[in-house]
């Protein structure tokens, strides 16, 4: 809790002096608002004793301007810690989402979209509701007590002090409260972001669903983190139940004490009947900040868990970063050639006794060469080619292009170097061109960068785009669901050519296409990819009848290296690969 | 993601006040939500009540204590001030104590509401069609069950605190007041004049604010989802930065609009403190001079200064509540908004039972579009598939393979025309019986995160271990599996992460194994895997195509070859039908590409000679 309210203060450096001035006229408001039961206590006095029509006016002329200075500061304490704090919640949101977009693609695979949402949302919003109003009022409400208990006292210093007695339960209670309360507090924002990703699930798998019938059992796993969520709740709503019962009857106790103990004052002559009328006037105003001070508590603790869950994922470590020293790459002279020398990987979760996946891959892409890479399902081909752009980092070993290590180059550098077609299709929904365009730089003219959509398209044999409702600018849902599982795939790789790249990595980018079409594509993309260095993950003898030299990945190492035909001739691994199922058999037994 | 290109912006003309219609439909969903809890509601009612009576009680006990208690002190009797003091302590542990019971019992039934209308919503967002969630992002469905549940927690959470609670104390304090100084009251229901027009002020103004705000928060939240679902992408391409961009302004329209709430309340609530203290002025001068010409004893009038200052705190407390109430409506709104949402894929009314299936598929004249502004992707198709034959569907990308499927699954109904199995209608039965009978292996291989078991329970729920584990092993997965840190009970991650494509396929195709459907549909099951790979799950497929009808689409006429029938698929029609060996004869296009395929072949046919020299194949 120390830890987190130390990092607070840090977030908050920058605006706390309007911070400090919300504070000040917050504690002046309550000062004020204090003032008015003391001009009652005044005037009760002045009735008993001396009353005149003009201590009646005046007490009333007072209170009203008392009332209004007391409005302007409340007014004031948002003019100055509102603003400034909602900045800092914006400000604290796009931090978070520029770094974890700068994180480390093995970073998201652990996390989680649903988790990391919650953070940005949920724990950002209490923290700024933190800012700008507890903290202020935590403050302010213990300003109010300390000021009233003084008043109080002079009114008697006996009820004062009986008054104060509560105190010490009350911190006990406050302790004890919060330990259990953020227990809960957690928990619940933990299913949270568990029911986000949940529910995230439920809609972009709906089509395995569906075609399934299995909403139901994808409702009772729903099911289970709403019921999660909901129970904890409950048990943490009983805490603060608990918690809430005492802070209202421990001190509207005491004042039944006060009462009997003022009036006896009162009898004996200690005080006057104006100063019990005001006591209890400040009491009541008192008795609000006390259990304001408890429910402000309640949401102290959840402050502490939102910062430890936002600071969670903002001190994970960036292992893939840009090196300090950047090689200044010359893009007009890239060929885009490919090197890897002994490249060793393991996925940092992989299990102890496993192998690395990787345990030596060398490799030479030669400028303007297209290569392709095959070997089995699961052989690490696509994690291979996922190293160089650096989705995933080596663990030993070297990878270069045009001879600069890849850990030698600017993040986005090399990322301008390389363009991906992934296998899974990401398309965003945006337009067909916005898609297309993902990667071209954005300051070029409006119609170079139409022409470079439309060329790469048509290089992709994406031809079928002006077809479509809106042209190019047809709003392809999310995740491109509105076109056919071979357009899709089109567009995934018209968007890597229109990058136009040194060095352009295919991962099995024909998959989804037909003989004929998959025909077209290759020659077309033989024509633009004439002077672009490719590399390429096929499965099907068609696909890699493109490049010009092939290389099989087995066991963690290339195997063999050569054309077509010589790995035909030369590897029996490579002929079991690329023959047909039929064929095969044969070759197996 | 947004585009890049798109206009965006708080003030566009997007956020008009919610018409009257969306209120009453949100409000109507409020009602459901209550409604039958109505009876717990009412206990709920009493329970704030009594409490609000006992903590009422406290300043005319302290009044009466003053009146009372001190002369009686005088005269030695200290039985009224002790009576005084015992019954305000009395009250304060009632108080505490019901305090207690309230706030237990209201966040119990508040939960129970919220998990009631989390699970309706998903269901129904379950049972929507394809065609809305083509159009719905998956974020703003996670708006709905994230921030908007929130904000409808809170309303639940201290509604009838406030509801209730507060309006009470209100009018108990008027009544309190009236009874011990009718003056003084009417003094206060004057002043009760300016403070409701400025709350109603503030409800108007208020109102348009907090659509803007759960607006802009789905959209910073869509946004966010998208990116963070696509970051390879976004991170290959460098979209880092346009994209922060992009995250940067909706984040500064949602701040704006968050900071136009909170001015207004800014203005708001102390101008109402104001009235408050104006208020006890004016009870305090009016008073003042009733206690001078003797009308008045000086413990009333101190009561009287209490209370004043105790009618305005609920209106506070209201006003601060009508916020938390407008974003609830906003988000209620939101949820009825998608709740109104009708599937056009629907439950039949009466829906024929067909416990068993044969497995006749018949397309009567069958035409499809995908929206009435698009041209149809089926032209008028007709045939009939008998039980147990195998069908290969093949053509080009984009000629209508997948929707034809789609169409048998029932993810979207038929434009014209009407598709049979076993001579009934599939849209006369339940969906429930048809997907029992019908099962499709879809093109995108979607894994849920969850063990590799789940998922490929996802076929048949009810399948033990050993049946999962025998499935994966006829598609030859098991070994791959095994090889898994936790095997079967790996965690996959979020949409198969940690799964290589072909693995992922696999798993899906599994699927298929364990839902051992009448009707199976395979489109492009096995399109990134190896050819050995393919290979074992195609003898794995054999054997479970058995007596099935069955459906499968592919590219590699490997594949094909073994089905007893083609439909051949260009433009939306069925250009050739028959079987493999009468498609090649007659010269068409199946046989163009069957001639391809094979020419493909021959580039890796061994090369004999070799042939002997190698052994190390596996
Ligand atoms: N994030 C990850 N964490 C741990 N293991 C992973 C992760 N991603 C992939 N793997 C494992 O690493 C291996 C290689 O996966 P990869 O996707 O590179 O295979 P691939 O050769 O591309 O296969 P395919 O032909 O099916 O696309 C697989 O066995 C897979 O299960
Ligand atoms: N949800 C949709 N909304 C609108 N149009 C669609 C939708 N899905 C597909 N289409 C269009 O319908 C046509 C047929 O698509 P379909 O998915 O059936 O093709 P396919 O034959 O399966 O192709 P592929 O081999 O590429 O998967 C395409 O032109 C596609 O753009
Ligand atoms: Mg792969
Ligand atoms: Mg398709």
């Amino acid at each position: 809790m120390i830890d987190a309210m130390g990092r607070l203060w840090r977030i908050i450096k920058p605006i706390r002096h309007r911070l400090f001035m919300g504070l000040m006229v917050t504690i002046a408001a309550s000062v004020v608002g204090l003032m008015i039961p003391q001009v009652l206590g005044v005037l009760v006095n002045n009735l008993e004793t001396s009353p005149t029509v003009a201590t009646v006016w005046f007490a009333g002329g007072v209170i009203v301007a008392l009332g209004l200075l007391e409005a302007v500061l409340m007014w004031l304490r948002r003019v100055f810690a509102v603003g400034p704090s909602t900045d800092i919640e914006r400000k604290m949101r796009v931090r978070f989402y520029t770094w974890i977009l700068d994180m480390p693609v093995a970073f998201h695979n652990d996390w989680g979209s649903g988790q990391l949402l919650s953070r940005a949302q949920q724990d950002v919003t209490q923290i700024r509701r933190w800012i700008a109003f507890g903290m202020i009022m935590m403050v302010s409400s213990a300003a109010t007590i300390v000021v009233g208990l003084y008043m109080m006292s002079r009114s008697s210093v006996l009820l004062a002090l009986i008054f104060m007695v509560i105190i010490f339960p009350i911190v006990v209670l406050t302790y004890r409260f919060q330990r259990d309360y953020s227990v809960f507090t957690r928990r619940s924002q933990d299913l949270n972001g568990e029911i986000s990703t949940t529910v995230e699930q439920s809609v972009q798998g709906i089509r395995v669903l569906k075609a399934f019938g299995r909403s139901k059992q994808a409702l009772a796993n729903f099911d289970d983190d709403a019921v999660a969520l909901r129970d904890n709740e409950i048990r943490k709503a009983t805490t603060l139940a608990r918690f809430d019962m005492f802070m209202l009857a421990l001190p509207e106790s005491m004042l039944g004490l006060s009462l009997l103990l003022g009036l006896l004052q009162v009898n004996s002559g200690a005080m006057n009947v104006g100063q019990l009328a005001s006591f209890f006037a400040t009491a009541t105003l008192v008795v609000g900040p006390t259990r304001m001070v408890g429910m402000l508590f309640g949401q102290a603790v959840q402050t502490t868990t939102a910062l430890e869950r936002y600071f969670e994922v903002m001190d994970a470590e960036n292992t893939i970063v840009s090196p300090t020293d950047p090689v200044t790459i010359d893009f007009d002279r890239a060929t885009g050639e490919l090197v890897m020398d002994e490249v060793r990987f393991r996925f940092h979760d992989a299990p102890e006794d496993a192998p690395d996946l990787f345990q030596g891959v060398n490799l030479h892409v030669r400028p303007g060469e297209t290569m392709a890479l095959v070997g089995v399902t699961g052989n690490g081909k696509s994690t291979l080619l996922q190293l160089v752009p650096r989705i995933f980092d080596i663990t030993g070993g070297c990878i270069t292009i045009d001879g600069v290590s890849v850990h030698d180059m600017d993040l986005d550098d090399l990322r301008r170097l390389t363009a991906f077609a992934f296998e899974d299709t990401t398309l965003f929904s945006f337009s067909v061109r916005d898609n297309v365009l993902l990667g071209v730089d954005p300051e070029l003219p409006e119609e170079v960068r139409d022409d470079i959509a439309w060329e790469a398209l048509h290089a992709a044999d994406a031809g079928f785009v002006a077809d479509l409702a809106d042209g190019i600018d047809t709003h392809i849902g999310e995740q491109g669901f509105s076109l056919s599982g071979g357009q899709r795939q089109r567009i995934a790789l018209a968007r890597a050519i229109a990058a136009r790249p040194a060095l352009l990595l295919l991962d099995d980018p024909l998959s989804a296409l037909d003989t004929k079409t998959e025909e077209r594509v290759i020659a077309q993309l033989r024509e633009v990819l004439d002077n672009t260095t490719t590399f390429i993950i096929a499965h099907r003898s068609s696909t890699v009848a493109l490049a010009d030299r092939v290389a099989l990945l087995d066991h963690g190492k290339i195997a063999a290296v050569g054309t077509h035909q010589e790995l035909l001739r030369t590897s029996s691994r490579y002929r079991y690969l690329m023959a047909s199922p039929n064929q095969d058999v044969e070759v197996q037994s | 993601m947004s585009g890049p290109g798109r206009a965006r912006g708080a003030g566009s003309a997007h956020y008009q006040r919610m018409t009257k219609e969306e209120r009453r439909a949100s409000l109507r969903l409020l009602g459901s939500l209550l409604n039958p809890y109505t009876w717990q509601l009412i206990g709920l009612s009493i329970v704030v009540i009594v409490a609000q009576l006992a903590s009422l009680a406290g300043p005319a006990i302290i009044a009466w204590g003053i009146d009372n208690g001190l002369p009686a002190l005088a005269e030695g009797n200290a039985i009224p001030a002790i009576g005084a003091a015992a019954t305000h302590i009395l009250a304060a542990l009632v108080a505490g104590g019901l305090m207690y019971v309230f706030i237990r019992w209201n966040m119990t039934l508040g939960q129970t509401m919220l998990y009631s209308l989390r699970k309706r919503l998903f269901l129904h967002s379950q049972r929507l069609d394809m065609k809305f969630h083509e159009t719905y992002a998956s974020g703003r469905t996670v708006a709905r069950q994230t921030s908007d549940m929130d904000a409808l927690a809170q309303l639940l959470n201290s509604g009838l605190d406030i509801m209730v609670g507060s309006v009470l104390q209100m009018v108990f304090t008027m009544v309190l007041i009236v009874s011990m100084d009718a003056p003084s009251g009417l003094v206060m229901a004057g002043l009760l004049v300016p403070a409701t027009m400025l709350s109603v002020w503030f409800q108007k103004r208020s109102s348009v604010i907090y659509r803007q705000i759960q607006t802009n928060s789905a959209r910073l939240i869509s946004h966010f989802v998208e990116t963070v679902s696509g970051i390879r992408a976004v991170k290959t391409y460098r979209r880092q930065q346009a994209n922060g961009e992009i995250y940067a302004q909706l984040a500064e329209d949602h701040r704006q609009s968050a900071l136009r709430s909170i001015h207004l309340f800014g203005i708001y609530q102390p101008t109402l403190r104001w009235l408050s203290s104006i208020t006890i002025a004016a009870v305090l001068v009016v008073g003042g001079f009733r206690v001078l010409g003797g009308e008045l004893q000086v413990g009333v009038l101190v009561a009287l200064v209490l209370y004043a200052r105790r009618f305005f705190q609920p209106i506070d407390e209201i006003a601060n509540f009508y916020n938390t109430f407008q974003s609830a409506v906003a988000a209620l709104e939101k949820i009825s908004g998608l709740l109104a949402e009708r599937p056009t894929v629907t439950d039949p009314k009466d829906p024929v039972e067909l416990p068993e299936a044969r497995g006749e598929i018949v397309f009567d004249n069958v035409s499809f579009r995908y929206q009435d502004d698009l041209p149809l992707a089926l032209q008028p198709t007709s045939f009939r598939v008998p039980a147990g034959q195998t069908v290969a569907i093949v053509g080009s990308t984009g000629a209508g393979k997948s929707t034809i499927a789609k169409l048998m699954a029932r993810f979207y109904d038929v434009t014209e025309g009407s598709i049979t199995l076993d001579g009934v209608n599939i849209k006369d039965l339940d969906l429930e019986t048809l997907t029992n009978h019908i099962v499709m292996v879809t093109q995108e291989s979607y894994l849920f995160s969850g063990s590799v078991a789940d998922n490929m329970a996802i076929g048949n729920p009810q399948a033990t271990r050993e049946e999962i584990r025998a499935a994966a092993k006829i598609i030859g997965a098991d070994i791959f599996i095994d090889q898994l840190p936790e095997g079967f009970d790996t965690d996959v991650r979020a949409r198969g992460g940690r799964m290589s494509a072909g693995q992922r396929q696999m798993i899906s195709f599994g699927r298929a194994f364990l839902a051992d459907p009448t009707v199976l549909i395979l489109d492009e099951a096995t399109s990134s895997l190896d050819a050995p790979t393919e290979a074992i799950v195609q003898e794995g497929l054999e054997e479970l195509l058995g007596q099935r009808t069955s459906f499968i689409i592919a590219h590699r006429l490997s594949t094909v070859m073994i089905a007893d029938r083609v439909l051949v698929v260009e433009d939306g029609q069925i250009i050739e039908d028959g079987t493999p060996e009468e498609l090649i004869s007659t010269g068409g296009q199946f046989s163009q590409l069957h001639q391809a395929w094979q020419d493909s072949l021959s580039h890796s046919e061994l090369p004999a000679s070799k042939q002997d020299g190698e052994s190390d194949a596996r």
